[in-house]
């Protein structure tokens, strides 16, 4: 401490403080030692008035910044001393471990979109020092550092939608690929750390990490994942004493399963019974079966519920040209070149999700702040009256997944012209004509049915590429020999299960929040570099029923599903034989009801039934445990439900 | 935000604007002088340090990310283009899978499970990475490394597994590579998760229990037959390093082996999957390291740092006993014991000679230079016996061997330790052996290859009863002998055959020109309770600049770790043509690759290393394995490559064949 002082002392005050005052202090007696220190005092300050200039203004920001490093250290050591686990709940792991719960079956999962790693193998001059590091997920460091770099390594081929010329990016594998998205940021990992406190380890867990970005058929071609998938999964369950394998996928990873069990006995050489001989249950979480409108939106205008909030809030900031950001127009065209985000268009057409009148859940009631769920309004009688006259009002056309609203600005017919200014950023709506836009926005009303074609006339060569890979429609009849193609693997309405009677299928997802359905839009204002023409409609809100906000319809749902896509194969399309499930596979809903976290403390919740976070609700990972430890889906208490999903599924008459 | 406030207030007060102000109150002014006493002082230091920091790593983060590279070549010139870009251009391309089989300690382990002390370790690295945790919880680290004492498997409630994926030995901690380099110049032609594959098993245990307890075994088994399948079946190329050779020869007897004990690969498993097996400086017939590290848990380096630091490492005072707890940690890994010297006196010699005797450190430089001078310069030296892999005392290692007068310590009678209590905490074997026993050991003086096996069974009898249901040490017979089918013989190359594939190549890669360990002279501790009770004499050297005793031990070539003797011997003579080891015939090539230390500071491990890890980032090496990667034969290699005297060695090893 004293060299500290002395050393501070030598840099500022010694060069200008006069060292014969120092002396006299020392040598002085109590009695004068007032008197001489303020004649001292008196020395320095007129000596200070000089120094005081050089060294004040920067000591200060020292000193603040040596305040707050150290008062960050102490904060930093003392959270370091604390325990490392605050006396909490005990996770479930533990408990179920308590009563002798133990890993039996060799447990599979299956990440979704977006949530997987990518890594650079081979890339451009630009991303020199990458290899093998992270593009997506992990720290995103590279977007600040260099973003057009990034986004042209994350971008795929145009036409075939495979890799560029010279860039090589790929999945993440192992536990690692999805175990966090970002730091501090779970998706598998409570899941992993829980089924890892009944015994599992990584001979019998296996994350079948994917490239995410590609059509559910060339991750094969090209990366082999889905033999390598077949491979584990035979190695796990000859391994593991011929213990059949529980499959955990997530959101698009339940579609992708879905396309590996067709693929593994129609082309992958398993021949038919493989499912049966190696799957237990497959333990859907928030799986997208019949795709998200969410998906539409973001092909259409690459924006949803949160960008359009953020364009309310901030109008200019999104659309500036001053920067010549243009992020949504760089995020479009790179999310344009990824096949996997057709495969979430809304399926099943308007016998889904409804016409231009009807839908599904027209009589669904969206006063989110009180919101009580159908059975508990049953329960409590007479209270109820009030609601239910509210319920009788005008019912909200869902099934209108896109419309224009009234809003429709003249077209400015010379803007177009002055493209070529901006065409750093070329999506494919520079080859779209002023006359179509205005043609597509007068047509007002799209459905599920049309929504496919307004996509086409859009975006012609990603749902060219796409469309080999992936169908949307219902079949007529499932003997048809085209629908051994793979494009059909993985639309649920289009494939039969597999042969295997003993197989369970869960269906596990929040309910409780409220659901991107459809969208109010509106033509873009004209801009030079505009290009992309369409936006979500803001400000159009709906005062006698909360179902519309800020452009977006609400329904229930886990935040990005909505109930009617995670439940009704599940709920109906299933249940017991049907043609779409020959062999009368058992299926079962576990419907997780969300309950935000608390307090700050509580993180990302424990009881969440958000789309992601639900990965750490307790009562998910108990049901997952149990059934890996080999309990059945009757033994866990069958169906489990909290929405209207029953109900809604008896609205879709399609023919079973 | 109030701190922000006070400081502002402090500091309208100093403004000099309002310096008259001040003199008429300085009662005032001098309370705030002392405000800036210590405290405030240290704050300021800090915040300097910490402000002068941020300015460096900002001007770091904005310096090019080419400029360390521009200032080497500024200094020694353009470097050589890495192999895998050389390659690239010359048209090779990825054709044959790779898997690479890492050695011992060189890959990660993780916790999946663990006592209290180890929270918040799960899915972290134990070992390998930073070894963060040594230094926090050495006991708790220690407690969760080693393995049971009984049994080499897990102790109860611990689970450590090895880290899966290239990342489990691409690097052994920060900016150590160990495959790093290998993996990125592959990639350069094209290789890719999908036609690469880390064989990462748990390294402490014995080969077979990583298949009884990971199925590790048929892990790989499963992923050589996935990447054949699809990629065309181009056979997999195998390229295992250091232990790893080892495992990967248990790997081809096991896989073809018939069930219960074996993967049931069936006799040709091997014949279809493998093209080329390249080890990478291989221990094929043990180390003698691995001698002393059993014995004493010491090598050279840490005989140096004792002849440097005497007091430090046997220390009592803090009861640190660091040393006894590295031992009591090791001798629960059954894997360190199939690296005891094997082949007995036949091919690590007997008491009189060795095959290496003629071997002077300077020769071979010398030959280089001026072949001439050879005969005649011959310096009258005192022949080295390495044979005697330990002696003790140095007039011992080199006395002839009529004069040593060996007491055969096998049958002693181990005393009790009377002070064996109070040393419980850290418990060795040699508390159990008494004065009685330590006496024995030290009377038979010199020990040879084939007295090894004995004098480990004698001192740690508890850990030899667990390797040698494992591991095997001798030298077959007749390989025909039903015996022979069992797993522990699967690892030792003079008591198996190779698997009956005529077109599979072997390739025996490793450092030469660096001295190894070969011999030690060891001394007896001076007696302290809870001591290891011998050490390595590091009184004991040659004066002589010729010579290759130095600090107790005894070195000859070799790449620091491995002696080219144990590297060589398999591919250049036992190997060689069709043997009864080899009874198809594979073809056999040694490619050495001669040291050369980096030339200075900036070049790191050197590209034209020749250490036991450090050859990893050799170029040349790395360009040998590319071009049999991407379809290249051995004799389109260029058959052998030889620096050393492997070949004339070999021939000196009488051995049938």
């Amino acid at each position: 401490m004293a060299a500290i002082l002395r050393f501070r002392k030598l840099c500022f005050l010694e060069p200008s403080s006069p060292s014969s005052c120092n002396e006299h202090k020392k040598q002085t007696t109590k009695r004068d030692e007032k008197k001489m220190r303020e004649n001292c005092d008196a020395e320095e300050d007129g000596l200070r008035k000089k120094g005081v200039k050089e060294w004040r203004c920067i000591d200060s920001c020292c000193w603040m910044i040596g305040l707050m490093c150290t008062a960050w250290w102490l904060l930093l050591f003392l959270h370091h001393c604390m325990p490392a686990s605050l006396p909490g709940a005990e996770p479930p792991g533990v408990r179920l471990r308590r009563q002798g719960v133990v890993a039996l079956h060799p447990v599979v999962l299956v990440p979704g979109i977006v949530t997987g790693g990518l890594e650079l193998w081979e890339g451009r001059p630009c991303s020199d020092g990458l290899f093998r590091q992270r593009l997506w997920a992990g720290s995103f460091a590279e977007i600040f550092k260099r973003p057009m770099c990034w986004l042209e390594h994350l971008s795929l081929d145009n036409e075939t939608g495979l890799d560029p010329a010279g860039i090589r990016v790929r999945a993440s594998s192992g536990l690692v690929a999805a175990d966090y998205f970002a730091p501090g940021y779970f998706v598998w990992a409570n899941l992993i750390e829980n089924l890892a406190r009944i015994g599992y380890e990584e001979k019998n867990m296996h994350m079948a990490a994917y490239d995410w970005r590609l059509s559910f058929q060339n991750t094969e071609v090209r990366d082999q994942t889905l033999s390598r998938l077949k491979s584990k999964i035979e190695l796990m369950y000859v391994s593991n004493g011929y213990k059949k394998v529980v499959v955990v996928p997530h959101s698009m990873g339940a579609n992708y399963f879905l396309h590996f069990m067709k693929w593994v006995e129609l082309a992958g050489g398993g021949g038919r019974g493989w499912c049966a001989k190696h799957i237990k249950s497959i333990m859907n979480i928030g799986p997208v079966f019949l795709g998200v409108p969410k998906a539409v939106s973001s092909i259409l205008s690459a924006e949803s519920k949160d960008v359009a909030f953020l364009r309310a809030m901030a109008p200019g900031l999104l659309d500036s040209e001053i920067f010549r950001l243009q992020a949504l127009e760089h995020v479009m065209r790179v999310s344009r070149t990824w096949d996997s985000l057709v495969s979430l268009l809304p399926k099943g057409g308007e016998a889904v999700w409804g016409n231009l009148d009807w839908s599904p859940e027209e009589d669904h009631v969206c006063d989110w702040g009180t919101r009580k769920y159908q059975q508990q309004l049953k329960t409590k009688g007479n209270e109820t009256d009030g609601r239910h006259s509210f319920q009788v009002q005008e019912p909200t056309k869902f099934g209108r997944i896109v419309s224009f609203g009234k809003t429709v600005p003249s077209p400015d017919a010379t803007s177009s012209k002055s493209n070529a200014l901006c065409g750093k950023v070329k999506t494919e709506y520079d080859e779209v004509s002023q006359e179509k836009i205005q043609k597509i926005s007068e047509e007002r009303v799209y459905t599920a049915d049309t929504l496919l074609d307004l996509l086409r006339s859009v975006a012609p060569k990603m749902m060219k590429r796409a469309e080999a890979h992936f169908s949307h429609g219902i079949a007529e009849n499932l003997s048809d020999p085209k629908y051994n193609h793979y494009k059909y693997w993985s639309n649920p309405l289009e494939t039969e299960l597999p042969e295997a009677p003993d197989m369970e299928i869960y269906s596990l997802y929040g309910v409780g929040i409220p659901t991107e359905r459809s969208y109010v839009y509106k033509l873009s204002p004209q801009g030079k570099c505009r290009s992309i023409p369409f936006q979500i409609d803001s400000s159009a809100d709906d005062s006698h029923n909360g179902c519309l906000k800020g452009g977006v319809y609400f329904v229930d749902g886990d935040e990005s599903v909505p109930v009617l896509s995670a439940g009704f194969m599940c709920a109906k399309g299933w249940k017991g034989k049907t043609r779409f499930n020959p062999s009368g596979s058992a299926t079962y809903i576990r419907e997780y009801k969300h309950i935000a976290p608390a307090n700050l403390l509580h993180g990302r919740g424990l009881e969440s039934g958000a789309h992601v976070d639900i990965m750490g609700n307790v009562a998910l990972i108990e049901d997952v445990l149990s059934v890996a430890a080999g309990a059945s889906g009757v033994e866990l208490g069958g169906d489990r439900i909290y929405s209207d999903i029953m109900k809604l599924s008896e609205e879709i008459k399609i023919h079973l | 935000m109030s701190l922000l406030r006070r400081r502002r207030r402090g500091g309208q007060d100093h403004e000099p604007g309002k310096a008259e102000e001040e003199e008429k109150k300085p009662e005032q002014r001098r309370a705030e002088k002392k405000k800036w006493s210590c405290l405030d002082s240290c704050c300021w230091f800090i915040g300097c340090v910490c402000v002068a920091w941020w300015m460096l790593l900002f001007l770091y983060n904005l310096m090019p990310s080419s400029f360390p590279q521009y200032v080497t070549e500024a200094i020694t010139g353009p470097p050589p283009d890495p192999p895998g870009l050389k390659l690239r251009k010359e048209g090779l391309a990825a054709k044959h899978p790779v898997v690479f089989v890492p050695g011992i300690v060189t890959a990660g382990l993780e916790l999946w499970e663990g006592h209290q002390c180890a929270q918040g370790l799960f899915r972290k690295r134990l070992w390998g990475g930073t070894f963060g945790s040594v230094y926090k919880r050495p006991l708790c680290w220690e407690e969760h490394m080693s393995l049971d004492n009984e049994t080499g498997l897990d102790p109860p409630g611990v689970r450590v597994r090895p880290v899966t994926g290239l990342v489990a030995a691409d690097y052994f901690a920060p900016g150590y590579f160990v495959w790093a380099v290998l993996i990125e110049n592959l990639a350069q032609i094209g290789y890719e998760e999908k036609t690469m594959y880390m064989a990462s098993y748990d390294w402490r245990l014995s080969f077979q229990n990583t298949e009884v307890r990971d199925q590790s075994l048929s892990r790989i088994k499963s992923n050589i037959e996935l990447m054949v399948s699809t990629n065309g079946g181009n056979k997999a190329v195998i390229i295992p390093h250091s232990m790893g050779v080892l495992y990967f020869l248990h790997f081809m007897k096991w896989v073809e082996a018939p069930a219960p004990m074996g993967g049931g690969g069936g006799p040709d498993w091997c014949a279809k999957h493998i093209k080329a097996v390249m080890n990478i400086g291989g221990p094929l017939l043990g180390v003698p390291k691995a001698v002393s590290g059993l014995f004493s848990a010491e090598a050279k380096d840490i005989a140096v740092a004792r002849a440097i630091a005497p007091g430090v490492l046997d220390q009592d005072l803090f009861h640190i006993q660091t040393l006894q707890h590295l031992m009591k940690m090791t001798r629960t890994w059954d894997s360190t014991m199939s690296m005891i010297p094997k082949g007995g006196d036949t091919i690590w010699g007997d008491l009189d000679s060795s095959p290496e005797d003629d071997y002077l450190p300077s020769k071979r430089r010398q030959n280089a230079t001026d072949e001439a001078k050879d005969g005649s310069s011959e310096p009258k030296r005192k022949r080295m016996h390495y044979g005697r892999i330990i002696s003790f005392g140095k007039d011992i290692a080199e006395a002839d061997s009529s004069e040593i007068n060996r007491v055969n310590f096998r049958g002693a009678v181990k005393g009790r330790n009377v002070a064996n209590d109070t040393c419980v905490d850290v418990w060795t074997e040699y508390q159990e052996m008494g004065f009685g026993g330590i006496k024995a050991v030290t009377e038979y003086k010199a020990y040879t290859a084939g007295d090894l096996v004995d004098l480990l069974s004698f001192v740690a009898p508890k850990m030899m009863a667990r390797g040698s249901a494992h591991f095997s040490y001798g030298i077959a017979d007749d390989l025909d002998d039903p015996k022979y089918l069992h797993y522990k013989y699967w690892s030792n190359p003079l008591e198996t055959r190779l698997p009956n594939a005529p077109d599979m190549e072997i390739f025996a890669m490793y450092g030469v020109g660096i001295l190894t360990e070969r011999a030690y002279v060891y001394t007896e501790a001076p007696w302290a309770e809870c001591q290891i009770p011998f050490r390595i004499d590091t009184s004991a050297s040659e004066e002589e600049e010729d010579m290759c005793l130095k600090d107790g031990v005894l070195s000859v070539e070799g790449d620091e770790t491995v002696p080219v003797l144990s590297a060589g011997f398999m591919s250049a003579k036992g190997w060689r043509g069709v043997t009864r080891f080899n009874p198809s015939g594979m073809k056999n090539f040694v490619r050495e690759y001669e040291h050369a230390p980096p030339a200075n500071f900036l070049e790191g491990r050197g590209t034209q290393s020749g250490a036991h890890v450090d050859i990893m980032g050799n170029f040349a090496l790395i360009e040998d394995i590319m071009r049999v990667a991407a379809g290249a034969t051995g004799d389109e290699l260029g058959g052998d490559r030889v620096y050393s005297d492997i070949f004339e060695w070999s021939q000196k090893i009488k051995l049938k064949l």
